[in-house]
């Protein structure tokens, strides 16, 4: 009974207590997303966003998430029903599960896996099956229209977002995400592969269907795309997926590319401020970044954003990981 | 030379960030928004909002039922029946206003000779059933002493024009 | 050990229930989500043997990508049940005769298996190479180092085909007006917009 306890049962509960330190947070940062988002975009639009509810409308997300849980579930009477319902929950479970190898501070992750950036980067190409079921299940010309987008345009841009992976890999040495945010003491990744910052920021925002890339839901042309169909509880949850998706993709980049928790500077005011404080810092700089595109970019067309992703990024990036790998032999920096 | 500053324009990705600077300029922008039902906006003098019927000073009715608005209106919206009063003034003994019809065209005030029947300063009489958009006199008199003094104003302020 | 070997036998009858019901489900879409699932619990099962680089890519290859394109070019096929079930008689004896062939193949490579005598306790053990060396390393140092000419030779033969499929697809079409981006974004203000200065009652 005693070796359960200890064996079993207290680890099970550690683990448990450990996945809700991070998703209750994590839920509250998808809200307040919606909220920044509309604030953000208000602000650059001379507007000034929601400001009814609570104070400067602070509780509009809970207002909103309050009437998305009391409003009815429509089932599509054509719609193939374990699909339907089995989309949502993918997309939100999956957003939810990548976070589990993210390190917030040095050791503060769930699971600090060896090959942790792999199983970001397999998470993350998972998240077109929630798009493409829903799609195809809602039984419906819109929906149908905007998983094939979506399921096209996140195959497209994967490939370069893993080029752009593998440069950092060169320089790092490891696929653990600890020893990349480790690797990047002296300088962050953001300032020797700039270019690759850049394209993954851009691939980023295809990967979560972020404007400018919003195709598949492309609200002035197929209404909202894979989920028009879906309603109440089953809407919120591609919401809540999509947004963690975002902050997921921040995450990702800033340990990529920022430098994780560590502070830009390695001086003693900086260094005062504890790392979970700079990781969430850094993360909200690139949310706000995904807000502040969507709010001056106009949507791409598909062949465009197709000839971007294969005929521009993809060559790009593939050279990128030729040059870095030829720097860092010619140098002999490969790291050990 | 062209060749090389075009190439450079893309790669550095100059009209993006452009872009982005302007719209992070605008995003300290005083706000332009009117928060409506706590700010509202100036309305001018002849701004045609709800119907009123007006009374002279004395709490007489100005409305000597001549049936020119009535016959002037281009939506049909005002029906008018009238009879002597016991004092032998010509009045109305039913003034409607269907609101639903009315095109807020003006011509009603227009066209009174007594001032009687203006369009006040009033917009926001949205109602949820059609039937409490079918004004009768009785509604449309109330109107009229709840705003006497802006429709007093407003055409005091408009005279000159006239 | 008592929760890796639940977990085995987990994943372990998964992937054979969705690996039935690939060829059972009726409707495609449906094969191709339990395909899905199949590669997904297979993925896990590498996880528990120690291979966690392989599981991954698994998971990106296979999953990510593969069975995308798999669902795409499914979801889009208007298969109809009726028509494939028409000619199925006719078939049938020519089917019955390839299985049975193999499964007697199948039968005889079962038979005639000989497995060296220390492979059952090897395979007991998961694998995890000495020292620091995660299996990445050890994948890599194999792929890169020993047998690097034979992974060039394979990524050049994937290489040929590609551009095999291409030029064969490729045809040059006279009279397409094609968007050129290039074109558009070197057009300058000075070469395409001349501003005048027009004297008023003069005309241009």
């Amino acid at each position: 009974m005693e070796e359960f306890l200890t064996g079993y049962a207290l680890p099970v509960g550690i683990i448990l207590a450990q996945i809700l330190a991070i998703v209750v947070p994590l839920l509250v940062a998808v809200a307040y997303l919606t909220y920044a988002e509309r604030k953000v975009i208000g602000a650059i639009q001379l507007r000034q966003g929601p400001n009814v509810v609570g104070p400067f409308g602070l509780l509009q997300p809970l207002a909103d998430g309050a009437k998305l849980f009391f409003k009815e579930t429509i089932l599509p009477s054509g719609a193939n029903r374990v699909v339907f319902l089995l989309a949502p929950v993918l997309t939100f479970s999956l957003a939810m599960v990548a976070w589990a190898v993210i390190p917030v501070n040095e050791g503060w992750a769930i699971a600090d896996i060896n090959v942790g950036i792999l199983f970001l980067f397999a998470i993350s190409s998972l998240g077109v099956y929630g798009v493409i079921m829903a799609g195809w299940a809602s039984n419906s010309k819109y929906p149908f229209l905007g998983a094939l987008r979506s399921a096209a345009q996140m195959v497209s841009y994967e490939v370069s977002m893993g080029f752009v992976i593998i440069t950092v890999l060169l320089c790092v040495g490891s696929l653990n995400l600890t020893d990349i945010v480790l690797a990047q003491e002296t300088v962050w990744f953001a300032i020797p592969l700039l270019p690759m910052f850049v394209i993954f920021f851009i691939s980023t925002l295809a990967e979560t269907n972020r404007a400018p890339f919003d195709l598949p839901e492309g609200e002035s042309e197929l209404v909202a795309g894979y989920f028009v169909e879906y309603s109440a509880m089953s809407f919120a949850l591609f919401f809540l997926g999509e947004y963690a998706n975002m902050i997921l993709m921040s995450a990702m980049t800033t340990i990529l590319f920022l430098g994780g928790w560590l502070p830009p500077l390695d001086i003693a005011p900086l260094t005062w401020i504890p790392g979970p404080i700079w990781f969430a810092l850094k993360v909200a700089l690139v949310l706000f970044c995904f807000l502040w595109v969507r709010a001056t970019f106009p949507r791409y067309r598909y062949d465009q954003l197709m000839r971007l992703g294969w005929k521009v990024f993809l060559p790009f990036t593939l050279i990128w990981v030729v040059l870095t790998a030829g720097v860092l032999v010619a140098f002999d920096w490969v790291p050990k | 030379m062209a060749f090389v500053d075009r190439t450079a324009r893309s790669l550095l990705l100059t009209e993006l960030l452009s872009g982005l600077w302007m719209t992070l300029r605008y995003m300290f922008k005083p706000k332009v928004t009117l928060n409506y039902p706590y700010e509202k906006g100036p309305l001018s003098p002849r701004f045609r909002g709800e119907h009123a019927l007006r009374r002279y000073p004395n709490g007489e009715e100005r409305c000597i039922a001549c049936k020119l608005c009535e016959a002037i209106c281009p939506a049909l919206a005002i029906t008018i029946e009238a009879e002597p009063r016991e004092d032998g003034s010509r009045r109305t003994t039913r003034y409607d206003i269907d609101m639903t019809k009315c095109i807020y065209c003006g011509y009603c005030q227009e066209a009174c000779p007594v001032d009687a029947i203006v369009e006040g300063p009033n917009f926001e009489f949205a109602a949820e059933t059609r039937e409490e958009l079918f004004y009768n006199k009785e509604k449309l008199m109330e109107n009229g002493d709840r705003w006497e003094y802006e429709i007093a104003q407003n055409i005091a302020l408009d005279a000159p024009y006239r | 050990m008592v929760v890796q070997a639940l977990a085995f036998y987990l994943f372990a009858a998964v992937v054979v229930a969705s690996a039935m019901m690939v060829i059972a489900a009726r409707n495609p879409v449906h094969s191709v989500l339990f395909l899905i699932l199949a590669f997904f619990n297979s993925a896990g099962l590498f996880v528990l043997m120690g291979a966690e680089f392989l599981a991954m890519i698994l998971v990106v290859v296979y999953v990510g990508a593969v069975a995308v394109l798999f669902l795409f070019v499914v979801m889009m096929l208007d298969v109809d049940v009726t028509q494939i079930k028409h000619g199925f008689l006719q078939y049938l004896p020519v089917g019955v005769l390839i299985g049975l062939i193999l499964l007697i193949e199948l039968a005889m490579v079962a038979g005639a298996w000989v497995a060296v005598p220390e492979a059952q306790s090897v395979a007991q053990i998961p694998f995890s190479p000495g020292g620091d060396v995660t299996n990445t390393q050890a994948l890599g140092a194999v792929l890169y180092d020993r047998y690097v000419y034979l992974f060039q030779a394979a990524g050049l033969i994937l290489l040929v085909a590609m551009i095999g499929a291409i030029v064969l697809t490729l045809r040059t079409r006279e009279g397409v007006r094609k968007q050129s981006i290039s074109d558009q974004i070197s057009r300058r203000t000075e070469d395409s917009v001349e501003v005048k200065d027009v004297p008023s009652g003069g005309g241009v």
